[in-house]
């Protein structure tokens, strides 16, 4: 069975259709991406399946359970993790403390024992700092470990965010454009990242622009258009698909 | 959160410990007491305020039922001080947690909004029971008694308040830097985000909201017993201002900032006492010009002036 299945989804904004009875399943253990022109469709589909917007109508199956319209904090306690498009760092925080909120639910969140600072309590934030600057170093921010988040480059705000995601131990992890807005060798570097995530056994969704990351690191692709789902298959599959081709070169190419 | 967050706590014990000796008169100490009292009321809504960035107008309003909590019961029904202080302190936390949950619900300034409307709503009752409260004369309130001790002169105040402060400095310190703590800073920083790493947003707001909003009815007792007589002014919509503008000029989201903030403002109007009359434009004016040129408020921005984290 499928870890994640997408039956006939569907969002409407007023009149606007920007999701239109997407169907689609995801293996567990695959790097799966979402492609398509921009206004595509690709981040309102990251946004229903993560619990931050409600679907119109449509199935959202997540190893078999129902969670559509559940909220993104419900959807994290069942090991969902994501990253956004536009960068959603707590600039008020400490780089690490950013990477430490993503261990939330793995925390003793009891406000008697936090203002009595217990010692059980604090030996468990103890190591969920170690955790959490180890995880810094897995994304390649060992410069920023003692880091304010607010004095770090875009680059290295956007691993941040993959190491906050990853803080939470998820089985699902959704990347939204994780490389956009970088420079040809921090893409490099992402990609490697995406891979090394991918291998340590998480199951990776990617919305992407860069095709040459895109299909050198996805197991299979969705193509979508104009919020309609235009093709899936595998990198080969995709390429070849005479849809696709137009949809991305103009129809009369 | 730097280690060394806890060194001012010290300095802060140190002050408190040689304050008494060294202060001229009774006078100052009475202020002194007032500035601490104040003190605890604006850590707690920093809390609320400066680290999870949700705002009240209303928290005059706890205080209040605090404070005539503990006027009303013992003289009226004979209840024992601390039992009053008690009733107040759940009273005010089941009203706060009732009026956040639907409210946080919503997006947008709507706390700001229903937080004003609750405090004038309980400053107009307290002015208008006049049977149980006195009204807008207020009325005495019964001393403290303590195992059988009575908590009578400015001497045992000074003590009981300093030990209060110095333990809600310690205990806000320790909030800020555990997962409770970073939640609220979280949804602050970015809402969406603490909610997919698994924040329950609503229950965090609720949950800071009732906790400063005791913080106030507690300190409105304290007040109340130290005083010896409460008036509807403790409930009243400046003071509410007042507390909130202790915390945005000492600084937001800084515990020695809130501490700064209330010294401060507390002492404010007496230094301006001499202007007669013009104590208000003075005192708006020095606001404004705070505002203008530091905006983050004092401690932050000296804190970074000076290279030193809070």
């Amino acid at each position: 069975m499928s870890m994640l299945e997408v039956k006939d989804l569907s969002i409407h904004f007023g009149g606007v259709k920007a999701v239109q009875n997407v169907s689609f399943s995801i293996d567990a253990g695959i790097v799966y991406a979402v492609i398509g022109p921009n206004g595509a469709g690709k981040t309102t589909l990251f946004n229903l399946i993560t619990g931050v917007y409600k679907p119109t109508s449509g199935e959202i199956r997540l190893d078999g359970e129902a969670i559509g319209g559940k909220s993104p904090n419900e959807l994290a306690t069942r090991g969902v993790a994501r990253t956004f498009q536009n960068l959603q760092i707590c600039m008020n925080m400490s780089a690490i403390e950013n990477v430490m909120v993503g261990a939330h639910l793995r925390l003793d969140r009891n406000l008697i024992k936090a203002a009595l600072r217990l010692p059980t309590l604090k030996k468990r934030d103890a190591e969920a700092r170690a955790e959490a600057a180890e995880l810094m170093r897995f994304v390649g921010l060992d410069a920023f470990v003692d880091a304010r988040a607010d004095a770090m480059p875009y680059g290295a705000l956007k691993r941040l965010e993959i190491a906050r995601a990853l803080a939470m131990k998820p089985r699902l992890i959704f990347l939204d454009e994780p490389a956009a807005g970088l420079n040809p060798k921090e893409t490099i570097e992402v990609d490697h990242l995406v891979r090394k995530v991918a291998d340590s056994g998480v199951t990776v969704v990617l919305v992407e622009h860069d095709m040459k990351m895109v299909m050198n690191l996805s197991d299979r692709i969705l193509v979508l258009d104009y919020g309609k789902k235009l093709a899936e298959g595998t990198g080969e599959e995709v390429r070849r698909n005479p849809d696709v081709i137009a949809a991305y070169l103009g129809a009369h190419a | 959160m730097k280690k060394n967050a806890y060194f001012g706590l010290y300095i802060v014990m140190a002050i408190l410990a040689v304050l008494p000796f060294i202060v001229p008169n009774s006078f100052y100490l009475d202020l002194v007491i007032r500035m601490a009292i104040n003190a605890v009321i604006v850590l707690g809504l920093n809390l609320l305020i400066g680290f999870a960035g949700q705002i009240s107008l209303g928290h005059a309003g706890f205080l209040g039922i605090g404070a005539y909590a503990s006027a009303v019961l013992p003289t009226h029904f004979g209840w024992h001080p601390l039992l009053a202080m008690a009733a107040g302190a759940v009273v005010t936390g089941l009203l706060a947690g009732l009026v956040a949950r639907p409210i946080f619900k919503l997006k947008g300034h709507y706390l700001a909004m229903a937080t004003l409307g609750l405090g004038i709503i309980l400053n107009i009752a307290i002015r208008n029971e006049a049977q149980w409260t006195g009204g807008p004369d207020g009325m005495p309130v019964p001393t403290m008694g303590l195992f059988g001790f009575e908590l009578a002169s400015d001497k045992q105040w000074y003590w009981v308040v300093a030990l209060l402060l110095s333990v809600s400095v310690w205990a806000s310190l320790n909030l800020i830097d555990s997962p409770f703590g970073r939640a609220l800073r979280a949804l602050h920083g970015s809402e969406v985000a603490s909610q997919v790493v698994g924040v329950d947003v609503v229950r965090y707001k609720v949950a800071i909201f009732v906790m400063s909003a005791v913080f106030a009815s507690l300190m409105g007792s304290v007040t109340a017993h130290y005083v010896g007589f409460v008036t509807p002014n403790l409930a009243d919509f400046f003071h509410s201002i007042e507390l909130v503008t202790m915390v945005v000029i000492g600084g937001m989201a800084s515990v020695y900032g809130s501490l700064v903030g209330a010294v401060l403002l507390t002492a404010l109007p007496q230094a301006l006492a001499t202007f007669e009359g013009w104590e208000t434009v003075a005192f708006g004016s020095i606001l404004m010009l705070c505002m203008i040129f530091m905006p983050k408020g004092l401690v932050p921005t000296l804190a970074a002036k000076f290279g030193k984290g809070d």
